[in-house]
């Protein structure tokens, strides 16, 4: 169990795909209601690390979640064809009954999400990129999770539906009460909403406030060679 | 051209048909598994168990299901327990089994076992592979959730407590079962047609998920009905007819919405 407070303790965490070493002893912690970045280059073992976390993989180490943590899982992107004749509406009924939640939740967390009723009743092929990634998060919202984890939840919208995502991730995670574990490369969404980061990539992992990790230096370190960071203005 | 529909095998229809329902569900999910080809090859893996029982003179049906059982193990331990790919593996694997098994099997076993045969099934085989058929269809229609899940993502069905692995071969079980029960119609060779075919035309004709496994159904049994009474009428065997009717299932869904 970890420490009052805490959501997640993980301490020296080893992931070896055979003789290779994907992540090394890798240490952190995420209060609870918090906002973990995790950032670095393609490679690092960013989402190698999540899969780790709810145990799709084995490693080393030791992994501690608060009592009573329920996770909720937002890949990349659907891992279906997008020409399959089936909607929203049914994968996310399907997720409900699976995790025993009521019929009305699927409802509010297409309200949650912003998806309109029309779109849910669509054939998956006919979403947007904007309207998928929602589609995730509300499957990963079925069940009443405690904890999200977030693997690159921006990576296939544009950058107004960046913002916009990460606008909504941030509502949710108030109103739900939510500890996120997000991967981006986006470093301004990481900047605007991570309360820590992790650093995973080329040199030493690191681990701390935004403002004091991602420095010029370090990122150029991180990515191994310069970086320009762009950061959105409003 | 004396046959007519009264010479038709009722028990053997029966079972053609219970066979086809099962097909049509499970190929709903090797489509959107995306294990087309797969599927396909994996029929095969049952020729060298028909002609090991043949040599052996135990029931075909005995070693072909314990070849489909073995290659099951085989393509979910590949799978899940090695970084193989699955495709390399059934590519080499289940070609030299199908090689393997015509050297066990001459004549007319050969035929029967590859296009199907138009043998009257006895009353225990159409008993036991009445149950198995509906085991199948319980299988999907209990487990169609989870599968769904799994398929939009293994890690969303892991935090939802689905165990993946577990459902995974549970799947690829009911699909050698539902092979095993329409070899003695359809053959090695075409079976794995049936159950792929109208789940392709199916995909093309729904508007949902529930449209496509009605479609999928629907149009294995038609085509399973249709192609055992042509082939009756016409005294041939029954493996091509019935993959033919599904194959002008599947054009006629290509022209319907192109």
């Amino acid at each position: 169990m970890p420490p009052d407070g805490k959501a997640l303790e993980v301490f020296e965490l080893t992931v070896r795909f055979g003789e290779t070493a994907v992540l090394e002893r890798i240490s952190f912690s995420v209060e609870r209601g918090q906002t973990l970045g995790i950032v670095g280059p393609n490679g690092a073992g960013k989402t190698v690390l999540l899969r780790a976390l709810i145990g799709a993989i084995p490693s080393e180490g030791s992994i501690r979640w608060a009592p009573g943590t329920r996770p909720g899982y937002v890949p990349q992107k659907l891992d279906l064809e997008r020409d399959l004749p089936v909607t929203a509406r049914e994968l996310l009924f399907a997720k409900g009954r699976v995790a025993r939640a009521a019929r009305s939740e699927v409802d509010r967390v297409l309200s949650l999400v912003g998806l309109p009723l029309a779109v849910a009743g669509a054939p998956i092929g006919h979403l947007s990129g904007g309207q998928l990634q929602r589609l995730l998060v509300a499957f990963a919202l079925l069940g009443g999770p405690n904890v999200l984890l977030l693997d690159e939840p921006t990576a296939n919208v544009d950058e107004a539906g960046q913002e916009s995502l990460g606008e909504l991730l941030h509502r949710i995670q108030r109103e739900e009460g939510l500890t996120l574990l997000l991967i981006s490369h986006d470093l301004s969404v990481i900047y605007r909403y991570a309360t820590q980061v992790l650093c995973l990539g080329h040199g030493r992992p690191c681990f701390g406030p935004p403002h004091e990790v991602l420095t010029t230096e370090s990122l150029a370190e991180l990515y191994g060679g310069p970086l320009h960071v762009h950061l959105h203005e409003h | 051209m004396s046959t007519s529909l009264s010479a038709i095998d009722l028990p053997s229809l029966g079972l053609a048909l219970a066979m086809a329902v099962a097909a049509g569900l499970v190929g709903c999910f090797a489509v959107m598994r995306r294990m087309t080809l797969a599927a396909d090859a994996l029929s095969h893996v049952a020729l060298p168990g028909i002609g090991l029982a043949l040599l052996w003179r135990i029931d075909p049906l005995i070693g072909a299901l314990a070849m489909l059982l073995l290659g099951t193990l085989l393509v979910w331990g590949v799978e899940h327990r090695t970084r193989i790919s699955v495709e390399t593996v059934i590519g080499v694997v289940f070609s030299a089994a199908l090689a393997a098994g015509s050297l066990f099997t001459s004549g007319e076993e050969l035929i029967d076992a590859l296009f199907g045969g138009g043998r009257p099934v006895p009353a225990w085989e159409a008993g036991l592979g009445g149950a198995v058929a509906v085991a199948v269809i319980a299988f999907i229609l209990v487990a169609r959730d989870r599968l769904v899940v799994s398929l939009v993502s293994p890690e969303i069905a892991r935090t939802a407590g689905i165990r993946v692995a577990r459902l995974d071969l549970a799947y690829l079980f009911a699909f050698a079962l539902t092979v095993a029960l329409g070899l003695r119609f359809l053959g090695v060779l075409l079976m794995g047609s049936l159950i792929i075919v109208p789940a392709a035309a199916a995909k093309r004709l729904a508007r949902s998920l529930r449209g496509m496994l009605a479609w999928s159904v629907a149009i294995a049994v038609a085509s399973t009905a249709a192609g055992s009474l042509l082939a009756s009428l016409l005294h041939r065997q029954t493996g091509p007819f019935v993959v033919l009717v599904a194959a002008a299932f599947f054009f006629a869904s290509v022209a319907w919405r192109r």
